[in-house]
């Protein structure tokens, strides 16, 4: 019998594995597919303080080993996040939720995270300061250390729960940034969103995604995301959650080894919405293959 | 929605660059028509939805036009090949909302859903009347089929080789008793459609999609009822909710 549970900031989850926001909505499209109630948990999808519809469409392309995404947060907003999506929520998913939080200024994330910090559901917050497919928020505040770590305290200041700061790749330093977050009271770190690019349509010669630029994830991005953990982890000592092109058990495993203590699978939920209970099913026979007992115990083990 | 391994049966090419494929498997999860399925091919990040043209109890027809490197692989597979489905997406037609007598418009690679909603309806008890729109006489394909359930099918080209010269609204022009429409096609004849038919109906729409099934809001639209996935809560809707 091997050891799944791996523990954030005091949450402890059955197992490692995260469906990764804006890839699982709120729960109920996969509820409706299988019990998610075998997830470690799940990070919903991006929040505001005001209902957003986002970008125009095309919102997505497709690239090699991957997909563009440029969604623009589209959500409900924060007061029917929590009076209508969080109830229907509690009557398929047991477990305490991640809540992502995004926003357009200091204010909206101190607001938001406030008031999603009373909600009995919710056992961690990830505050998104990395989504690159909005303008003026989201990843502005996620590019240099010294507004990550004001988004930080100043959220660190208005809750009681983890707080977990979800990075950006498309940045010259990612660990100079989680590093600051961890100074500023960050609970750990969640990386990597989206890196940012574009597809051209060769018969209309424009931009694919109506909104020119989208995020890129899928497989594509593992070995990116991958060595992003790995620098992050050199870094800070606060728990890490991984997340970029993971598809597969053996993929957590490398994201764990790493340094991510709880792996988050993202794109692979768009191409095959069975892929985390897969993932929770094959991890135990990975892990037996390779000789691991405990998942606590690779945590960080491929630092010499 | 369920996934599985679907074996082709057949996959024929029935106009140029348009391909008629048959997979059998479980078709339990479909309860409309106008619902799609959505493919995984191998070496393809993304799945491609393809809408269904017909099923029964262990098969599900579908038509696709070859548009690019992904629908370019599935003209080339085999017999006997394997695929994974997901199958029953979308929400497909109201039939119930008929009447007697409801127009069946389809333009070009917007015609095969209108096949299994024509056999649904005469089951019904319904005297449907199809409208392919094509833009030649070569691109036709499936008018037989149509005619072959004993419906009142009529062709349009818009070059005027087969059929009423012009578009599926020159058709609908020349006829008044009709109850309601079902239409599925390129936006621009949707558009038309909505501005020329009398009656009510329902409008199948297209846009690309990440997922297929609701998860992802990459395929969002506006609509008077509020924001809709056309993925999930289409890709029919209803004429009076659509904001163009």
């Amino acid at each position: 019998m091997v050891k799944t549970q791996v523990t954030l900031s005091g949450l402890t989850l059955d197992n490692p594995i995260i469906p990764a926001s804006g890839t699982f909505g709120y729960g109920y499209e996969f509820a409706e597919l299988y019990d998610i109630n075998m997830l470690g948990s799940f990070s919903f999808k991006g929040t505001t303080r005001e209902p957003r519809y986002g970008n125009a469409t095309p919102r997505i392309a497709e690239t090699a080993g991957g997909m563009l995404n440029a969604v623009g947060l589209q959500n409900p907003g924060i007061d029917k996040v929590i009076s209508e999506e969080l109830p229907k929520l509690a009557t398929c998913f047991h477990k305490p939720v991640i809540a992502n939080i995004s926003g357009f200024s200091a204010e909206e994330y101190a607001h938001c995270c406030a008031l999603i910090d009373k909600q009995p559901q919710v056992g961690l917050i990830e505050v998104n300061i990395s989504c690159p497919n909005v303008h003026d928020g989201g990843m502005s505040f996620g590019t240099t250390p010294e507004s990550a770590a004001a988004i930080t305290k100043l959220v660190k200041s208005v809750t009681t729960k983890p707080v977990y700061m979800k990075l950006s790749p498309n940045v010259a330093d990612i660990a100079a940034i989680a590093k600051a977050c961890e100074e500023a009271g960050a609970d750990g770190i969640s990386l990597i969103n989206t890196l940012m690019g574009m597809r051209i349509d060769l018969r209309r010669r424009r931009p694919l995604l109506a909104n020119t630029t989208g995020g890129l994830s899928g497989s594509a991005i593992f070995p990116v995301a991958l060595r992003m953990v790995y620098q992050v982890y050199q870094a800070v000592s606060i728990p890490i959650i991984g997340m970029g092109g993971v598809s597969t058990a053996e993929d957590v495993i490398e994201m764990m080894l790493a340094g991510a203590t709880a792996v988050q699978v993202g794109a692979a939920n768009l191409v095959d919405p069975f892929v985390c209970k897969k993932i929770i099913e094959e991890l135990p026979i990975v892990m037996n293959r390779l000789g691991i007992s405990d998942l606590n115990e690779i945590i960080g083990g491929a630092h010499s | 929605m369920t996934q599985g391994i679907y074996t082709i049966l057949s996959n024929r090419c029935i106009a140029p660059n348009v391909y008629e494929m048959v997979l059998q498997g479980d078709t339990s999860a479909l309860r409309a028509p106008g619902q799609f399925v959505n493919i995984k091919l191998e070496g393809f990040f993304l799945r491609r939805p393809i809408s269904v043209c017909d099923y029964d109890a262990s098969t599900i027809t579908i038509i696709y036009k070859v548009v690019g490197k992904g629908t370019a692989y599935m003209a080339a597979l085999n017999t006997g090949a394997e695929l994974d489905v997901l199958v029953g997406l979308g929400n497909g037609f109201d039939t119930a909302k008929s009447g007697a007598q409801p127009l069946l418009i389809g333009g070009g690679a917007g015609v095969p859903p209108m096949y299994h909603l024509a056999k649904q309806l005469l089951a019904q008890g319904k005297q449907p009347i199809a409208i392919l729109g094509f833009n030649t006489a070569e691109e036709i394909f499936y008018q037989q089929e149509f005619e072959a359930l004993g419906i009142r099918t009529i062709v349009c080209t818009a070059d005027g080789s087969v059929g009423v010269r012009g578009f599926v609204t020159d058709a609908v022009a020349q006829l008044s008793d009709y109850t309601f429409y079902y239409a599925c096609g390129p936006e621009p004849m949707l558009k038309a459609l909505y501005n020329a038919c009398a009656s009510d109906g329902e409008l199948s729409f297209e846009e690309r999609m990440g997922c297929g099934f609701g998860a992802c809001m990459g395929c969002t639209c506006k609509t008077k009822y509020g924001n809709k996935r056309i993925c999930k809560d289409g890709p029919v809707l209803a004429k009076e909710e659509i904001i163009w």
